[in-house]
């Protein structure tokens, strides 16, 4: 590890963590309250290093938004349109199937599928996608539909939890993304997002969805109006999950872009926010095996430093990026295999090619 | 034996590193090791948590450059229809909006112009001087070696005279990397590295500052790069003369030059390592010109101790297609974000303004 801590503070998580203790939130909070970033992502390096070593992973994935139409409006969401709004749109099965067809892509592995909460379309019509994507790609997993998404099918389907998310499974369902927890507090869900899901009911989803034998991601939006105590009890939330299901696979830390929102006074996040943020879940959240730089949120070059601070994936090739950029990302819209290849080696981490399931992918060059 | 543990000992015990060293770091050392060290480093010549910039306007008074070196986007020939030489109501133009802004100073460069005479330099520096407020840093040593050839004087008796006139400092561009068999591919009909290096000593020993800087990650080597810094930290012994150190990463697209882009990875690594090696140069500045604010406030925990200026108007790096903005009150919050305090200063970094959270 790294020589000195300039906050001395930082030598107690270190005795911690080199024996195997769970931090507390106290720990956390005092993570996130040092001005020693450099000491923090040392840290944090540890812990990826000793569970990853070198490796850093990536997908060669795709993202589908098959709606922008959502009847919530969370307040961070620059995405979203009314049914009769401007730019609102709806792909139809088909128009999904072309869009599969025309991007046949060769060493696709995952195909990403989330959506708005759509007034009036039917379940079937989900249930539709999966089995049209399962057809064009049956050798892609598609991880699609956050767990607001299931809740949500689930009153539309007048099905229980687990019989909405066996029927999504035998459509072709392979995972589950982990969107739609932003911020587990009460707070934050009553000012940004109360239409939304409630947070206990966000975990009651996805421990269904772990219950049926699939795995899922877990996510944080920051960077708007939450605290750093809210940020550390969203991590234990999680961890408390995760010690029950094991069923989660990634932790993404999601920076918030607030262009075109309602809240695009709120500034970008900073770089050491995001370092901080990426550290601080890689330390907190022990029972997780991966966590995530996003680039699409961090911007391709903090994706590539994050590696340091305790992120072992950088995600993938995305092919088409909508959600952030629309609230005014300055990132790529995709990038390459090659481009995150070098991303990767160029940092000196050997990048791993793999699914959505985080196995290899046999190297076929 | 030089191991990155014995040579990161020795220099956090206060050893100057050799040049050998300095590439075993670069080399081999972890990215938060160099960090950590280049922090301490900076630390300890700079004791107090405060991140500097100043408020400045680049103003390029001619994009005709006779000197067409490969890595540059920004030159025109003379017949070419987008060629250029600033007018002086233009310039006034320019430094009223600048002073408006709250800045302070411009930074005055341009081409190397095959047919000005010296006098349009001394009248330029005259006539700011006689109608404006602001400090002038101007003129890099290949502009200032040109004007000499052209006014067939010594550079001694041309950096005189362009202070008699008004210059206050001296920009540290023009070094790239100052190796001649670099310079020889990258820009061969620029000024070699001792004439580089010798209009430095002389303006330092005339009494005007400098900054220096290092253009990387074109085709030098590791060693070369050393190389560079360990010349800049030789003259530096010499005459105390460079207030500070600017690395930035060449922008290759729109030249003839034909890499790939230094990642923010290595960009940060030879930032940290600039500290390293420059044990008698006090400011290291970050590049968000180059690298975007992101990494420009992260730079402030890898060694950098300033943000360089607001640049209310950059074009040499915008001809490249690389496009950054950042505002004074971004360049605030930014510093503020990263727990540190942020100043004002000028050219010769007295602090002019502190901007509280």
């Amino acid at each position: 590890m790294i020589l000195s801590f300039k906050d001395k503070q930082l030598y107690s998580i270190k005795d911690k963590i080199e024996s195997n203790t769970r931090l507390e939130r106290q720990d956390g909070i005092m993570l996130y309250n040092t001005h020693d970033l450099i000491g923090v992502g040392a840290l944090a390096d540890y812990i990826r290093r000793k569970r990853h070593g070198n490796k850093t992973y990536f997908v060669y994935n795709q993202h589908i938004n098959y709606t922008n139409i959502c009847k919530n409006r969370c307040l961070f969401c620059a995405f979203a349109r009314n049914r009769n709004e401007k730019g609102a749109y709806m792909y139809s099965v088909d128009q999904v199937r072309d869009i599969l067809i025309k991007n046949k892509h060769n060493h696709l592995k995952e195909i990403h599928m989330v959506g708005g909460i759509h007034p009036n379309a039917p379940f079937e019509y989900y249930l539709d996608l999966l089995k049209t994507i399962r057809d064009i790609r049956p050798d892609v997993h598609i991880k699609a539909f956050t767990a607001v998404e299931i809740d949500h099918f689930s009153t539309i389907s007048k099905l229980s939890l687990p019989d909405t998310i066996k029927a999504l499974k035998q459509a072709g369902l392979d995972m589950v993304p982990g969107g739609g927890s932003e911020v587990m507090s009460d707070r934050i869900h009553q000012e940004l997002f109360p239409k939304k899901i409630h947070r206990s009911r966000w975990a009651e989803v996805m421990k269904a969805v772990h219950a049926e034998g699939l795995t899922s991601n877990a996510t944080m939006l920051y960077g708007h109006i939450e605290t750093v105590e809210e940020c550390i009890d969203h991590f234990i939330q999680l961890r408390d999950i995760q010690d029950d299901t094991n069923g989660f696979t990634a932790f993404i830390p999601l920076a918030f872009h607030s262009e075109n929102t309602k809240l695009s006074h709120i500034s970008p996040t900073s770089a050491y926010l995001d370092l901080k943020t990426t550290a601080i879940a890689r330390l907190m959240l022990d029972n997780f095996d991966h966590i995530k730089a996003y680039w699409v949120m961090l911007g391709e070059k903090l994706a590539q430093i994050a590696q340091t601070f305790g992120a072992d994936d950088l995600d993938g090739t995305i092919i088409e990026e909508k959600i952030t950029h629309s609230a005014g990302a300055k990132s790529s819209k995709g990038l390459t295999r090659e481009q995150l290849v070098y991303m990767i080696r160029s940092a000196g981490f050997e990048p791993v090619e793999r699914d959505a399931l985080y196995q290899p992918v046999e190297k076929n060059e | 034996m030089n191991t990155v543990e014995s040579i990161i000992d020795a220099v956090y015990q206060g050893q100057r590193i050799s040049a050998d060293a300095a590439e075993i770091l670069y080399h081999n050392a972890p990215l938060l090791t160099l960090a950590s060290l280049a922090d301490h480093l900076r630390y300890k010549k700079h004791p107090n948590s405060m991140i500097t910039f100043v408020v400045d306007r680049n103003i390029n008074y001619t994009n005709i450059c006779i000197s067409k070196c490969k890595f540059c986007a920004f030159c025109r020939p003379v017949t070419h229809e987008e060629a250029y030489v600033i007018s002086k109501d233009v310039l006034d133009q320019k430094i009223q909006e600048t002073l408006e802004m709250g800045g302070t100073q411009i930074l005055m460069q341009g081409g190397l112009h095959p047919d000005l005479p010296f006098s349009f330099y001394l009248d330029l520096l005259a006539h700011i001087k006689k109608n404006f407020s602001i400090h002038i840093h101007g003129f890099s040593p290949p502009e200032i070696e040109h004007m000499s050839k052209i006014a067939g004087i010594t550079f001694q008796e041309t950096i005189q005279q362009l202070k008699n006139a008004g210059l206050d400092s001296i920009p540290g561009g023009g070094a790239e990397i100052l190796v001649d068999q670099v310079r020889s591919h990258i820009s061969p009909n620029k000024c070699d590295r001792k004439t580089w290096l010798a209009i430095m000593k002389i303006a330092h020993e005339i009494g005007l500052p400098t900054s220096a800087t290092m253009m990387f990650g074109h085709i030098e080597t590791p060693s070369q790069l050393v190389t560079h810094l360990m010349r800049i930290r030789d003259l530096q012994d010499q005459t105390n003369g460079f207030t500070a150190f600017i690395p930035w990463s060449f922008q290759p697209d729109n030249t003839h030059i034909h890499v790939r882009k230094v990642t923010a990875w290595q960009y940060l690594r030879v930032l940290a390592l600039s500290r390293i090696v420059l044990d008698n140069i006090s400011n290291i500045q970050a590049s968000w010109v180059t690298q975007g604010d992101k990494i420009a406030q992260l730079a402030l925990s890898f060694g950098a101790n300033d943000l360089g200026s607001t640049m209310i108007e950059e074009n040499v790096v915008a001809a490249t297609g690389v496009h950054f903005r950042l505002s004074k009150e971004d360049m605030i919050r930014l510093i503020h974000a990263a727990g540190l305090k942020a100043a004002q200063r000028n050219c010769t970094y007295d602090i002019l303004h502190w901007f509280s959270k």
